[in-house]
């Protein structure tokens, strides 16, 4: 399990001060963009030696799904899962600590930024190849409906991963056994440079899951209050048994890629169509609502934990050579 | 060391029948084993290897897949991450090809990859055959694709006995297994103890000794290698014949030291040779400086046609083994021995396959 006794901050038993449903929500966001942020300052340092896909401008869909969720609740997630890892409550240090490559991350270094993992608190894994674990959410929760045991699964993925053969499938065996299973599409419009709408005929992904008999929600726009409704009414539902559901939220990457920098300039996408997104931003706008005390006791509250967990990666040992052939396989 | 030998027991049992055995113990036992793939609930029930188990331990626990190889095989992964143990079936082979990125990129990587945290206990059994008229994709056997890649096993016994044995270790294996079982081998026979029973993987088994050449034989080819070991006698050629019965981990051991008392090693694979299980044996026999002689047999470097005239030249038998043998130990190139027994199939195979 844990590689250590090391516990991360639970979202909901954070020490913020207060605990009001927007003020965790905030401490969530902000928490997020900062860490991406940092990891976008400390890149070019060369420390960060493997590829990083940052999640800033879709902080929003991580964590108004995991605010739906129980602790016992599981997430698998993609190559860019950052948010999703910290807003289950992955830990903090052993997430900065395995993008440095230290023997404390929260896979030793094995796994880089792409593959995150933190079992003690239900995030199961992320794959670099697009698409790899959407069956393996519907795995886990068959697993979870042979059991009995309650625990609701979530598979976050991205718009390119529904041009992938294994969606389907998954989507038709999920439905067909009513898996405890919720997927939620975060629809950026874009696979690498390539734009939705020159990969796909028909760009509504919600519509198209739904033929397959589950019901599925194409949401408006990546507004964290309607993302936390909606998925709590699926969680719900699936909860109580009756099958899987599919959330599509629209959402904007705001930085290339990969990478820390950004990419309006190259000529794929333009400011202009970001601005309209930048201009709604989650983080500022649920920020905003917060009285000036509360939302600068979590500021400081994050920014702390975050410079701590940035000097803890620097003052972790690297692996021994012993690491190199351990762990190929299980006992 | 290799396995010890049999267990003497009276009791025979078919090789299909012994998986089905080793499959219904194990799931009795273990309430987390499960079973899923095409057809393992029909009234066939993979050539009878998962007849009835549906009947015995329910639906939810032994079910039919739809026909998607890849996502159910990450099912079967992420069910195993949740700490079921899957029993994957699939009856060809050649269907494990829409799964190689489950497979390779998760199944053998999970662990090494989040640092021992996840394992994957989960069995994939394929059946490879010779092919019967099946042509190119019903009968192809790429079980070195698997023997490449860290982090996975890769077990093909040849005996009833080992069939149990190892599919039972399988099971219980924390790693992903891929079981490879020949489908002529369903229809033999041998001992069986009925009690609940494990055969290490990693070990090799001599199945019957000789002093002049070792004969690896690979799956069925372990079959033809113990036929064409006596016609051998033909030509006074005391044949050593053993079976690998896992290609990963290999057991180089008891390879070597056979290899060290008879000097000469044919390999005769149930596949292609190049960058195959025989090239992986004779690489790692003689990567030392070893003085022995080498030599292997597969299938020809080409793809299985159907029609039989054909096919009987596309596999090695146990009359082309025995030849191969002699002429690769200095004796006459054009020596074939005489018809026995042994050179016609043990039994008259009726199709469908």
């Amino acid at each position: 399990m844990a590689i250590d006794d090391r516990t991360a901050p639970q979202l909901k038993d954070v020490s913020i001060g207060t605990s009001t449903q927007a003020e965790r929500l905030y401490w969530s966001l902000y928490r997020i963009r900062r860490v991406e942020e940092e990891v976008a300052r400390v890149y070019p340092t060369d420390k960060i030696k493997s590829p990083v896909h940052l999640s800033i401008g879709q902080e929003a869909l991580a964590v108004g799904v995991c605010e739906a969720l129980e602790a016992r609740d599981v997430v698998f997630g993609t190559y860019r899962g950052h948010a999703a890892y910290l807003a289950k409550g992955g830990d903090l240090r052993q997430m900065i600590a395995e993008l440095y490559g230290k023997a404390t991350g929260c896979a030793g270094g094995k796994a880089g930024s792409m593959h995150l993992l933190d079992i003690g608190h239900g995030v199961m894994g992320m794959s670099a190849v697009v698409g790899t674990t959407i069956p393996h959410a519907a795995g886990y929760a068959y697993a979870q409906k042979l059991r009995q045991s309650g625990v609701v699964t979530v598979c976050f993925l991205g718009d390119g991963a529904t041009e992938e053969g294994v969606f389907y499938e998954t989507l038709n065996f999920a439905a067909l056994q009513e898996l405890p299973l919720l997927f939620v599409i975060e629809n950026n419009g874009f696979a690498i440079h390539s734009p939705q709408w020159t990969r796909q005929k028909n760009t509504n992904l919600a519509e198209r899951a739904a033929t397959f008999g589950l019901p599925a929600v194409r949401l408006n726009d990546d507004d964290v209050f309607g993302i936390l409704k909606a998925a709590t009414s699926a969680v719900r539902e699936i909860r109580n048994g009756s099958g899987p559901r599919l959330l599509e939220i629209p959402t904007y990457r705001w930085k290339e890629h990969v990478g820390p920098g950004e990419d309006f300039h190259v000529g794929y996408r333009s400011i202009e169509d970001a601005q309209s997104w930048m201009q709604r931003d989650q983080v500022a706008a649920v920020g905003a609502a917060l009285d000036d005390t509360a939302r600068q006791r979590i500021e400081d509250v994050v920014d702390a934990e975050i410079a701590e967990a940035f000097l803890f990666a620097e003052a972790s040992p690297f692996p021994s050579d012993e690491e190199l052939m351990r762990n190929i396989y299980a006992n | 060391m290799p396995i010890s030998t049999l267990q003497p027991t009276n009791r025979r049992l078919r090789y299909d029948a012994a998986l089905l055995e080793a499959t219904q113990q194990e799931m009795a036992q273990d309430d987390n084993v499960v079973v899923l793939g095409l057809g393992v609930d029909d009234w066939r029930g993979i050539y009878g290897t998962t007849k009835g188990l549906v009947d015995q331990f329910g639906p939810q626990r032994v079910f039919d897949t739809p026909l998607s190889e890849d996502a159910m095989t990450g099912v079967s992964i992420g069910a195993a991450m949740a700490g079921l143990r899957p029993i994957h079936v699939h009856i060809r082979q050649d269907f494990l090809l829409l799964c190689m990125n489950q497979l390779v990129n998760i199944a053998a990587k999970a662990h090494y990859m989040y640092g021992g945290q996840v394992s994957v206990p989960m069995v994939v059994r394929s059946v490879i055959g010779k092919s019967w008229g099946q042509g190119a994709q019903h009968s192809q056997a790429l079980q070195s694709m698997f023997m490449h890649v860290p982090g996975l096993k890769v077990v093909a016994p040849s005996t009833p006995y080992d069939a149990k044995g190892t599919l039972i270790q399988s099971i219980r294996d924390n790693n992903p297994v891929m079981f490879v079982e020949h489908r002529l081998l369903h229809f033999t026979s041998g001992s069986v103890p009925e009690e609940s029973y494990t055969v290490p993987l990693g070990k090799a088994r001599v199945l019957a000794e000789g002093t002049d050449v070792t004969l690896v034989g690979i799956s069925w080819m372990a079959n033809e290698s113990l036929r064409a070991r006596a016609l051998l006698t033909q030509r006074g050629i005391s044949a050593e014949v053993i079976d690998p019965v896992t290609l990963s981990p290999l057991d180089m051991d008891t390879i070597r030291r056979s290899a060290e008392k008879t000097g000469n090693v044919v390999v005769v694979d149930s596949a292609w040779t190049t960058a195959g299980a025989s090239a992986e044996i004779l690489a790692r026999l003689t990567e030392g400086g070893s003085a022995v002689r080498v030599a292997r047999m597969g299938f020809a470097p080409t793809t299985c046609p159907t029609t039989r005239c054909l096919e009987d030249l596309f596999y090695p038998n146990p009359r082309s083994i025995a030849s191969f043998v002699n002429a690769t130990l200095g004796g006459p190139a054009d020596w074939v021995p005489d018809a026995m027994d042994q050179d016609n199939d043990q039994f008259e195979f009726k199709g469908p396959f």
